[in-house]
């Protein structure tokens, strides 16, 4: 017993890289098909949406980079999933840097998916420097802030983009987020200045953060982590990576959560044993 | 071989570079560690000059827009850091730049956290339910707890104490919270990259 004990004391990090590695790998060959239930504020990011009159024009901020990719692609790909289905009309910027190649992507499959028209059904208005000052800028003119969609078409001439000037024209903002500048820049600079609504798809490590603002209202929805999107294609009835990945999810952290407990375990064991060997 | 395949390649191949390391530190993961950081480096000064500098400043400058000198002038001076006698010139374009974050940052702290937030907070504990009660009241005990034990003018002893040591209980839920979060987060990574290696990559998994 005390043999085994040291072993888990002294266990090589490896060892749990090993097991983490397989927990993650083998529920993605052989599914499990754990259920799960959806959260309030997942139903909040769906019911929002689905309460805008059809043919709205929406305002999407996809403020993420492939860092994040797992987690807020599926949302990317999900939200417009259901603002196609309903025939809303998607403004989309980015304040990342690397965030347009990633929206480009998104735009090419589920566009092609729903038959949406680039310049009509869509604009990608590209990355803007300047985080907080874009959002304000924004609010006095977004056509300003951005002269030209992501492909260098000035936005005079995209029909989307007509009797646009700024918030006012725009029926609500979907932000997904990996971090500054983000859901918390939105909440702060545009939601609480211009009482529009707004909801919010953000990593996990971050969801923490933004729990406050949906329970004061000032998020509508918010979506956290891979968990998050997985509970939102749940509802718009997508089967993608967020679903596919809840399984390795849940065996990976019950794994995280044996480590723990048997570390502990064993750590205090060990300590009890030696005090009562010494006396 | 096609340039998407070429990429799926390159992207799986520095992938297992970069968790060679899980095993130890090795040329493998260093190699794909300062390509990271070069190719970095290199997209983010391409992407400004491009995003920022030419159709912030240059082009508007070309035009005839002749207000945009005093950008122009501003940015420069930021330059002068690398002189050390006329270093000092940079701090009006520091200086500038701070304030106008500071006044964004204040206006957007104080309308979407300070006052909503506090106003978030004062919630009825009687009468709205057992469980909304119950919960109103978790969430007002644990506020004055936290703030309690974060006022540090008073002594932590006697009764004051043990509401601040009810604020520490309360602080290493939401920390246990924020942590559960963060691996969940780091496994999402995890498998999305174990995704791009099985699928994109080799195609085994199961459609």
């Amino acid at each position: 017993m005390r043999k085994f004990l040291e072993i888990i004391n002294t266990l090589d990090r490896r060892w749990i890289f090993v097991f983490i590695g397989l927990a993650v790998s083998l529920p993605l060959f052989f599914p499990i098909g754990i259920k799960f239930s959806v959260s309030h504020p997942v139903q909040g990011f769906y019911d929002t949406i689905e309460k805008i009159p059809d043919g709205s024009k929406i305002l999407m901020s996809c403020d993420f980079d492939p860092g994040s990719m797992p987690e807020l692609y599926p949302m990317t790909i999900t939200a417009l999933e259901q603002m196609f289905r309903k025939d809303l009309k998607v403004i989309i910027t980015c304040l990342w840097p690397a965030g347009p190649p990633l929206v480009e992507r998104a735009l090419a499959h589920v566009g092609a998916e729903y038959n949406k028209q680039k310049g009509i059904d869509y604009v990608h208005l590209g990355f803007k420097e300047g985080k907080e000052v874009v959002m304000v800028s924004m609010g006095a003119s977004i056509p300003n802030t951005f002269p030209t969609d992501y492909h260098g078409t000035p936005v005079s001439e995209i029909p989307i983009m007509q009797g646009v000037t700024n918030y006012r024209e725009v029926a609500m903002i979907v932000n997904i987020s990996a971090g500054y500048p983000g859901t918390k820049e939105w909440v702060q600079q545009v939601q609480s200045r211009y009482q529009i609504g707004l909801v919010a798809g953000c990593t996990a490590v971050s969801a923490p953060e933004f729990y406050p603002y949906y329970q004061t209202g000032q998020l509508k929805g918010l979506m956290g982590g891979m968990k998050g999107a997985a509970e939102y294609e749940k509802l718009v009835g997508v089967m993608g990576l967020g679903t596919r990945g809840m399984d390795a999810q849940s065996v990976s952290h019950l794994m995280v959560f044996a480590f723990i407990l048997i570390g502990n375990l064993a750590y205090f064991t060990l300590k009890f044993m030696k005090r009562k060997e010494s006396g | 071989m096609s340039y998407q395949t070429l990429g799926i390649w390159i992207g799986a191949l520095f992938t297992l570079c970069i968790l060679s390391f899980l095993y130890k530190d090795n040329p493998f993961y260093k190699f794909a560690e300062h390509v990271f950081v070069g190719i970095s480096a290199g997209y983010g000064v391409a992407l400004q000059f491009h995003n920022v500098f030419l159709p912030n400043l240059w082009r508007p400058l070309m035009a005839g827009n002749l207000l945009m000198i005093i950008p122009l002038i501003m940015g420069g001076l930021l330059f002068t850091r690398f002189f050390a006698s006329i270093s000092w010139l940079s701090r009006w374009s520091i200086g500038m730049l701070i304030g106008i974050y500071s006044g964004i940052a204040i206006i957007g702290f104080g309308s979407g956290d300070l006052v909503l937030q506090i106003h978030g907070n004062l919630l009825p504990l009687w009468g709205t339910g057992l469980f909304t009660a119950l919960n109103n009241w978790i969430l007002t005990v644990g506020l004055i707890a936290c703030l309690v034990y974060f006022f540090f003018s008073k002594e932590h002893k006697g009764s004051f104490g043990v509401v601040a040591r009810i604020g520490i209980y309360f602080l290493m839920i939401s920390f246990g919270a924020s942590f559960g979060y963060t691996v969940m987060s780091r496994m999402s990574l995890l498998i999305g990259r174990f995704y791009y290696l099985y699928g994109d990559w080799l195609g085994i998994l199961p459609q």
